[in-house]
């Protein structure tokens, strides 16, 4: 085997094994902690579906952005030494009934293989024909994005404020 | 590694694991987990198809806006979860049932 396809199975590894931690571990830290390592092995990925422009956001964006997010969440709204409150799981034969289900249903879908694969497309920087695609094709959902955005920003802003109006 | 399908695998693994996670954690900080794992699993899929099926680079835009959503939608999360834990103290769904009845 190649080298190429060598660091390829390791990754897809990687990534599949740190999801499975988020999913199955006990204690929330550990599994916002997996989802750091999730994030990083999908912007590897992404750079062998040659996506340079999309991996480095990937990693801007839901390392830097969303996992310290959801870091602050787990830190303010848990005591973190509380093993107690943290093992809490709704019932087990409920949730694998329900992923069982899901996976059934992919199962079935990916063992058609419906897609006409074409040859894959050789290697060429994005970050040029997104910018063109977004500026031009894709220009009214770009703005509603960036009004969808404005809204989130106002929003987030109004409802985690400090509740002092009322006295 | 230049096909379709164990690109599609790791996506339909992930995104049963995602499934999973969101049926079984109570902590709502947990359940936004899953559905991060989730938008990825179904980036991941958008690009692939975008590389070996489609002739242009819409699955890569499409996969941009789904970013912008995911990033949205953790901010106005957390901001609600956040919400609940000042006035109950508590971020375990099960416990919040004040609209029933």
């Amino acid at each position: 085997m190649e080298m190429q396809e060598v660091l390829f199975y390791a990754i897809a590894a990687f990534t599949v094994i740190s999801a499975g931690i988020v999913a199955f571990s006990n204690k929330i830290i550990y599994s916002a902690f997996a989802l750091l390592f999730t994030f990083f092995g999908f912007a590897g990925l992404y750079v062998y579906l040659s996506a340079d422009f999309l991996a480095v956001t990937q990693i801007i964006i839901y390392v830097g952005g969303i996992l310290v997010l959801i870091l602050f969440g787990v830190l303010m709204t848990q005591k973190i030494y509380d093993t107690k409150a943290l093992t809490a799981h709704n019932s087990l034969w409920l949730s694998v009934g329900g992923g069982l289900f899901v996976a059934a249903i992919i199962a079935a879908l990916l063992s058609k293989n419906v897609w006409l694969a074409g040859t894959p497309k050789a290697f060429t920087p994005t970050t040029e024909a997104i910018g063109k695609a977004i500026l031009g094709h894709y220009l009214i959902p770009f703005e509603i994005a960036s009004i969808l955005l404005l809204g989130a920003l106002i929003g987030a802003v109004y409802l985690a404020r400090a509740e002092d109006k009322e006295k | 590694m230049n096909t379709l399908m164990p690109y599609l695998i790791i996506g339909a693994i992930v995104f049963t694991l995602g499934i999973f996670t969101i049926l079984s954690k109570k902590n709502a900080v947990g359940i936004l987990m899953g559905v991060e794992l989730v938008l990825n699993s179904v980036n991941i899929n958008f690009i692939a198809f975008a590389k070996f099926v489609d002739k242009g680079l819409n699955g890569q835009i499409v996969a941009i806006f789904i970013i912008i959503l995911a990033a949205a939608e953790a901010a106005i999360a957390l901001a609600i979860i956040l919400n609940i834990y000042r006035s109950k103290t508590t971020v375990d769904v099960t416990q919040m049932n004040e609209m029933k009845n």
